[in-house]
């Protein structure tokens, strides 16, 4: 085990996150890919904790934001899905792209 | 040394589970393989000694993509994938894109020189957690807990079906809510 070794994984989590939300039409799909993401920060930050500063608990304290962080994301996401399905039939970003005219 | 073999199997299975989630036709399988990036990114946070995060992710993730499944069900034109269809834009921009990132991060993490590992892991680290965050992180807990409510407040706000003028009308003056079904409290 060594702190590369976590790090490209998250690295790699990152970008394939990256890869879906920037090609996925599906909201509920892109927001799949921002989950990845932090997936991959959650593994970065791990490593960091453990092989740069294991005394003091700042990589934990940063791993609990980010789960907090995807859980917001995730009820605010399926809102917000939610409200533009109800006002217009439309769950694929292509469509709610009039939403800023 | 098993640690090491772990550490590598999760990992290179947390990438291709990942990579599925974007190659599988069926909405449940997606979903289900995202499960499964998620449980074996938790794998490599119980290698690196954090059993409580390792487990909070797990518990977590297990119940979040129950949740996740039920919606993509819900809004995918496609959930069992019986009718294989692209749903992609602008694939080959956001390969380039993608692969860009992962380069320049694995450059980063390659060419950078790490400092020194800083002081020794704490015995246990779920109570060195919990001392920051009822210490020195205390700030960061209660952001995180008014966050947490404001996205209660919102999320229902935004799925809710009628809001007050619905119920009021438009000058919100009337004295009983027009609401389909009668009932609450006081009427």
């Amino acid at each position: 085990m060594s702190l590369e070794l976590f790090l490209v994984i998250g690295a790699g989590l990152l970008a394939i996150g990256l890869f879906g939300a920037l090609t996925q039409q599906s909201v509920v799909m892109l927001m799949m890919g921002l989950e990845l993401m932090l997936n991959g920060v959650i593994v970065a930050a791990a490593a960091f904790w453990y092989y740069l500063a294991p005394a003091s608990a700042d990589g934990q304290v940063l791993i609990i934001v980010v789960i907090t962080a995807m859980a917001v994301e995730m009820a605010m996401g399926f809102a917000v899905v939610t409200a533009i399905f109800r006002a217009r039939d439309v769950d694929m970003t292509d469509m709610a792209a009039d939403l800023k005219e | 040394m098993l640690s090491a073999v772990l550490a590598w199997v999760f990992g290179a299975l947390a990438l291709v589970a990942g990579a599925l989630v974007f190659r599988l036709d069926s909405m449940a399988k997606v979903t289900f393989a995202l499960l499964a990036s998620f449980l074996f990114a938790a794998g490599e946070v119980l290698l690196l000694g954090l059993g409580y995060l390792g487990v909070v992710i797990v518990l977590m993730m297990v119940m979040e993509m129950v949740i996740m499944v039920v919606f993509m069900i819900m809004y995918m034109m496609n959930p069992a994938g019986l009718m294989p269809m692209a749903m992609f834009h602008n694939t080959r921009g956001s390969a380039t894109i993608a692969g860009g990132v992962f380069i320049a991060l694995t450059a980063g993490i390659f060419l950078v020189d790490w400092p020194e590992r800083a002081g020794r892991a704490p015995a246990d680290s779920t109570l060195a957690l919990g001392e920051s965050l009822m210490g020195g992180q205390m700030l960061t807990m209660m952001t995180l807990g008014l966050a947490l409510f404001a996205t209660i407040v919102s999320s229902v706000v935004l799925a809710t079906h009628r809001g007050r003028y619905d119920r009021f009308g438009d000058d919100l003056r009337a004295d009983h809510p027009d609401d389909p079904i009668p009932g609450g409290v006081g009427r």
